[in-house]
């Protein structure tokens, strides 16, 4: 990803006020990198979250891009431990509220139950944040969406294929007519 | 002890010390460039320029590990897996922020000038006289004639897209043609025109970028990925520009690892003879005669080198007779501006990365407006569609959001401004023998902040951005300050000004030291005071100008 200074900025500037669920600032000691310390189940279960999240349509989807690798990644490498025992708290508790909901497995359950259980919990999510104080913790819920949208659209599939990307545009064009329903294109 | 000898010694090869390689040795010279960091060849030594972005491992986050090991890096864009070697490590190289002091530093060949922002504006006698003027610091020895031929000189050689637009704050240039504002960024612009009488205006900003084939190099293939170097040459860099122009010389040679420890002097002949060198691979200490000396190791470290140069004919370093050595240090105040949404263009995209975006020159203090504060700012900003990092919560998950965030979101535009500051005597640096980095060499202390001026600036700055926002139909208007520490805006300058009085500043109106008139200073450390405009673009024109007259000089035998 492109950061030259100025974009950066104006980047910041103008999302918004969408909140930036980064890492925080950390003075404790990282934890285990070792397969990003997360079980082949563990993995499964983000792949499945993360395609639940974003899933095969025309394109492929979220697990097509190795999403439950680079969300392990993601947790391990760029969140305070705090913040990955609550993530991983929340990954869990995901797995245990399908099942007790609908009684089987989160991964390898009915696409309309796992997206039925993850639209709740953005809904939870979007109220927590609604009422967040500054200095409070972000829902884990929507650091897992935001890591899945990251991780898949910054992806080969994702830039080439859900968007477009030229590596070599060539050429600049400030007024281009667009039609809803044009992929956008991966900047 | 036989030193190598060379006509002419560059500390430093950056954007100024390229321009002074180039320009010594064009003119006959045989010159020796001094690098303190490592080699980076162009386009072979850009590992990251052709990788797409799922090629970034954390895809723009960045590790914790990584923010750990860089407190000072950390607190900006420049920590980042992008060109992580192209920023100075603070843990070899550190130094002590008496208070908060941004150091954002390139210790390898080519310097920042791999890495910058790349806007390219001249300055005006609006900014020349303001010294003088006001009663502040000293008077520029210099006057916006003298300066202007080396700006047509350095724009004609460098390639600077922008347009011409005749406005007495910001002189039009010898151009290359502008990189347009976009679809939405043109209705903001004829909003503010027609809204402010054509008294404040958005125009594209001015960029080292070429928007055609120029001197042999690329025209811009519109990727935006400039801060990984350009294969095509297509933005200047020492290694695009100046250093093989210097190359093809004959008369160039490079000598990288080399830590310039300080100027060697005859106090006899009240001249520097050459430059002690650490090697910073061997640890062997070098040295090279030469007969002039250009310092262009970056503002704060060209005059770290006159303070540690000459101490036993003046204790506090070369050039410190005037008691102005290592004050009146200046940057550029930024992040403070507005953001807003702009209605009535989702019909309409953009195709390419321009690499640029606009610029509202300064409006404050000029042509009879008058406000509580001296100087003024300009705008920096773009606007853009929203990307698929968005919110757009009523979406949930699933299928609805992937196909939403396929498709571009709403159009928005942001903008800071840039703020001058003045040259206050108290902001200073001054060498710390206390602290050293990892060759054992003492450090920098910087002691600088910003005063009245520029906080009630600041309000301006803000309400100013959203009232223009507004003004356009703009819709959502928020104003932005994430706060400014001194540095942030990596336009050092000040430390060893120029001025027309030995009593009273470092350099003389060619950049000559007043106390060794064969050592010239040529970078941000140079500057009397600082304009709001970025200030590359007057150390490449101030740069030439002193090698052009280093050359006339040596030639009826003055140095």
């Amino acid at each position: 990803m492109d950061l030259t200074r100025r974009d950066a900025l104006v980047h910041l500037a103008t999302l918004l006020g969408a909140t930036v669920v980064g890492p925080r600032l950390a003075a404790a000691p990282i934890g285990s990198m070792q397969a990003h310390g997360f079980s082949a189940e563990e993995i499964a279960l983000l792949d499945e979250i993360g395609d639940t999240i974003i899933p095969d349509t025309d394109v492929p989807g979220a697990r097509a891009v190795g999403i439950g690798e680079f969300l392990a990644m993601m947790i391990a490498d760029c969140y305070e431990p705090a913040e990955q025992q609550r993530l991983r708290a929340g990954i869990a508790d995901i797995a245990a509220r399908y099942k007790q909901r609908y009684g089987g497995s989160f991964v390898g359950g009915p696409s309309a139950d796992r997206t039925a259980l993850l639209n709740e919990l953005d809904r939870e999510q979007r109220e927590h944040h609604a009422a967040l104080p500054p200095d409070g913790d972000p829902h884990y819920f929507r650091i897992l969406k935001e890591l899945t949208i990251l991780g898949y659209f910054s992806s080969e599939i994702g830039a080439t294929q859900a968007l477009r990307y030229l590596e070599v545009p060539g050429r600049y064009e400030p007024d281009v007519p667009y039609t809803r329903g044009d992929r956008a294109w991966f900047n | 002890m036989s030193a190598q000898t060379y006509d002419a010694i560059v500390v430093g090869s950056g954007i100024s010390g390229g321009w002074a390689a180039k320009e010594l040795t064009e003119r006959g010279l045989r010159v020796l460039l001094l690098e303190r960091g490592r080699n980076v060849e162009h386009i072979k030594d850009y590992p990251n320029a052709l990788k797409g972005p799922w090629e970034i491992p954390h895809r723009g986050r960045v590790p914790i590990a990584l923010r750990e090991k860089h407190p000072v890096l950390r607190r900006d864009y420049v920590l980042n897996e992008v060109n992580y070697d192209w920023w100075a490590h603070e843990d070899q190289h550190p130094y002590i922020e008496i208070k908060p002091f941004d150091w954002f530093r390139g210790y390898h060949v080519g310097g920042r000038s791999l890495t910058w922002g790349r806007q390219s504006y001249r300055w005006s006698d609006i900014d020349f006289e303001a010294n003088a003027r006001e009663g502040i610091a000293v008077d520029w020895p210099i006057r916006y004639k003298d300066i202007a031929p080396w700006y047509d000189h350095v724009e004609r050689f460098a390639g600077i897209s922008g347009s011409l637009e005749r406005l007495e704050q910001l002189p039009d240039g010898e151009f290359l043609p502008p990189m347009p504002l976009n679809v939405a960024e043109q209705h903001v612009a004829d909003g503010i025109r027609k809204a402010f009488n054509d008294q404040r205006r958005m125009i594209p900003g001015r960029v080292a970028n070429l928007s055609r084939p120029h001197n042999g190099r690329s025209g811009c293939q519109y990727r935006n990925k400039c801060s990984a170097g350009c294969p095509w040459g297509a933005y200047f860099s020492t290694q695009s520009a100046t250093l093989p122009a210097a190359m093809a010389t004959g008369r160039l040679t490079l000598r990288p690892h080399s830590i310039v420890t300080r100027v060697l002097y005859d106090r006899d002949r009240k001249r520097a003879t050459g430059v002690e060198v650490l090697d910073a691979e061997t640890r062997q200490t070098v040295e090279f005669a030469a007969r002039v000396v250009f310092l262009c190791a970056s503002a704060l470290n060209s005059t770290w080198i006159l303070m540690n140069s000459a101490t036993d004919v003046w204790p506090d370093g070369l050039g410190s007779s005037s008691g102005e050595l290592g004050h009146n240090v200046m940057d550029h105040h930024f992040r403070v501006g507005a953001t807003g949404r702009i209605e009535g263009f989702d019909d309409r995209i953009v195709f390419g990365r321009r690499p640029t975006g606009f610029y509202i020159p300064r409006f404050r203090n000029v042509h009879g407006d008058r406000r509580e504060y001296l100087r003024g700012f300009g705008y920096q900003g773009s606007a853009s569609r929203l990307g698929w990092a968005r919110e757009v919560a009523e979406l949930g998950v699933g299928e609805p959001l992937k196909e939403e965030l396929r498709e571009p979101g709403p159009w928005t535009i942001g903008m800071t401004g840039f703020g001058e500051i003045l040259p206050y005597h108290e902001n200073r640096i001054r060498l710390d023998r206390t602290v050293t980095d990892a060759w054992g060499l003492p450090v920098l202390a910087m002691d600088c902040e910003i005063r009245e001026n520029e906080q009630k600036m600041r309000q301006d700055m803000m309400n100013d951005a959203a009232e223009m926002l507004e003004a356009a139909g703009c819709r959502d208007v928020q104003t932005t300050n994430t706060g400014y520490n001194f540095g942030r805006g990596i336009h050092e300058m000040g430390t060893a000004r120029m001025g027309r009085d030995p009593k009273t500043s470092v350099l003389n109106a060619f950049n000559q030291v007043w106390d060794a008139p064969n050592v010239f200073v040529t970078d941000g450390a140079c500057m009397t005071s600082a304009s709001c405009v970025n200030p590359s673009l007057t150390y490449m024109a101030l740069t030439a100008r002193a090698a052009a007259y280093a050359v006339e000089e040596l030639r009826r035998g003055n140095l």
